[in-house]
């Protein structure tokens, strides 16, 4: 692997560790599996773009992309809670509309932003390669979100999140109003999904309506994944597995497509994701016994 | 207080599994009074329990908590006035957070919930300090999972968080019912302890007719969903396991074939 692929699979890596983040939001704080990121990674990308090749300032355009996200978890929160359809259900009704929307929204299928401003812009003038400075500023805005993550589960509100997620009855009775706090969570989900589409849009230098397909499904190897290398009984040890899941996943899906021998090419990209996310599902099952031994009850 | 008036609640109504649940419960709970409710199975006990909390929206009828007409109020909302202790030791708690993050949840019941640290310094010194009264040691696990937890250690600390703040009424759904008789001895007597200090209003369902005597001041019988049998302070006093049972078959028309409610 050269290291200009490495350091692309880094950057991106980062970027979808903001995915994970919100995976990990969705999936497992709050225990409803939901497939709107498929629709709301382009729909940041979507609105981020539009807004600037029409001269919008580009934090502005990235702002408003998660806020577009955050309405997309709304949707998804509120058919489950407010009309009782089924979470998955709901999350895949959200992730079709969306791409309606989405194409609505760019006027087009594709919105290039070649020699646009971005918000990546200002690294240009740094005195090191793009290719350098880009994941080293996504590394610390990726770092930023945890730290911010860990201290809202920490809070008195994310204390009460969680515990929606885990056992809904039981919050009710401690006050804890369980429809809206899944829809705040399912909001703060998607908008950092959203958020991570419109930064993909503006690195790779254009938003199109099929950036969505398989979102999900990356950002669940990074949440597993990071489960499986590393004891994640705290918030703070959660969230750090999410990045790392992410940037092993970018690893070895780049290792996989760079090595000659194999003789994968990128039309393989999905076929290997299934086959990584059910390595890192299974594995750590097969360890399981040793585990509980040692620890007294892993991960689960 | 707690005034129920007429209270029903038919499930599955106008299916060929229709099940009228409650048909029409009267009960007045004064300020301070300690309730045991009996009945079999099916008698509605916990669908009652479950009306109060907030957890089922009754048909008919109305639900006053201190003069205060709550009968359409959810359960979060209620979660002020009305704290709970489940049948299901896992049922009160969060089994994948720590012993303090499960105080903390309780330790906001009914209150606005901010951004601060949840488990603050100064709370966990306040944990510590009443959980350490429950003897079990726990004061040195604050931080463990409450999964790692018996289940008598579990309903001690469910019991716990619900004294955590104030309320207006106690709700206990059998909860010593899961557990061995001397873990069981225990969860009652820190039961009895916790109401008595605080003067609390409580409504406690069991299954054990002579824990129904023992403890509280008043006893509710509930059979088919309504109250067939309410006797308190002096009334009670005299009461025998035998004399309740007697009063059982009496309303049931049969002879009484609920071992548990013998045994027990």
């Amino acid at each position: 692997m050269s290291q200009i692929a490495f350091l692309g699979a880094i950057e991106v890596g980062f970027l979808f560790a903001l995915v994970a983040l919100g995976v990990f939001l969705s999936f497992r704080i709050l225990q409803f599996p939901d497939l709107t990121v498929d629709g709301s990674f382009p729909l940041g990308a979507a609105v981020c773009a539009s807004m600037i090749v029409v001269g919008i300032d580009p934090y502005i355009a990235t702002f408003a992309a998660a806020i577009a996200g955050a309405g997309a978890g709304v949707v998804t929160a509120w058919l489950n809670v407010r009309l009782k359809i089924l979470h998955l259900l709901a999350s895949i009704l959200t992730m079709i509309a969306l791409y309606s929307v989405n194409l609505r929204i760019m006027g087009r299928p594709n919105v290039a932003l070649l020699g646009e401003t971005t918000v990546f812009s200002p690294l240009e003038s740094l005195d090191m390669p793009m290719y350098v400075s880009l994941p080293i500023a996504l590394a610390v805005l990726v770092l930023v979100m945890k730290l911010a993550l860990d201290w809202f589960l920490n809070s008195e509100i994310g204390l009460a999140m969680r515990a929606t997620g885990v056992n809904p009855r039981m919050a009710r009775a401690q006050g804890i109003h369980t429809d809206r706090y899944i829809i705040g969570g399912m909001a703060l989900s998607n908008a950092l999904v959203a958020l991570a589409g419109a930064l993909f849009a503006q690195s790779q230098g254009a938003a199109d309506v099929t950036l969505g397909v398989g979102v999900i499904v990356v950002g669940l190897a990074a949440v597993i994944g990071g489960e499986a290398v590393m004891n994640t009984r705290t918030i703070f040890r959660a969230t750090i597995a999410c990045v790392i899941g992410s940037i092993m996943y970018r690893l070895a899906v780049a290792g996989a497509l760079n090595s000659e021998m194999i003789g994968l090419k990128a039309q393989d990209l999905n076929l290997i994701t299934a086959v990584l996310v059910t390595l890192a599902m299974v594995i750590p099952g097969m360890r399981m016994p040793f585990r509980r031994k040692r620890k007294g009850g892993a991960s689960s | 207080m707690i005034e129920a008036r007429q209270i029903a609640v038919t499930f599955n109504a106008g299916t060929p599994m229709e099940t009228p649940a409650m048909r029409g419960i009267d009960l007045t709970i004064p300020k301070g009074d300690f309730v045991t409710v009996i009945g079999s199975n099916g008698a509605g006990k916990s669908t009652f329990l479950n009306a109060l909390a907030g957890e089922l929206r009754p048909d008919s009828g109305t639900i006053m908590i201190d003069d205060q007409d709550v009968t359409n109020w959810p359960t979060a909302k209620r979660a002020g006035l009305v704290a709970r202790v489940f049948q299901d030791p896992l049922g009160g708690s969060c089994a994948n957070l720590t012993i303090e993050e499960n105080l903390a949840l309780a330790h906001a019941r009914g209150k606005r919930r901010g951004f601060g640290l949840s488990v603050s310094a100064s709370v966990r010194e306040e944990f510590r300090e009443r959980i350490s009264r429950l003897n079990l040691g726990l004061e040195n696990r604050l931080g463990d999972r409450m999964e790692l937890l018996s289940g008598g250690q579990r309903q001690a600390v469910s019991l716990l968080m619900a004294a955590l703040q104030p309320m207006k009424i106690l709700l206990l759904d059998e909860h010593t019912a899961a557990l061995d008789p001397k873990t069981a001895a225990f969860v009652l007597e820190l039961t009895r302890e916790i109401v008595s200090e605080r003067n609390l209003t409580t409504l406690m369902v069991t299954h054990s007719m002579r824990q129904a005597l023992d403890i509280g001041n008043r006893t509710v019988m509930l059979h088919e969903g309504r109250v067939v049998l309410d006797v308190r302070d002096e009334d009670r006093r005299g009461l025998k396991v035998e004399d309740l049972l007697h009063m059982f078959e009496k309303v049931r028309g049969s002879e009484i074939d609920d071992d548990a409610l013998l045994l027990s």
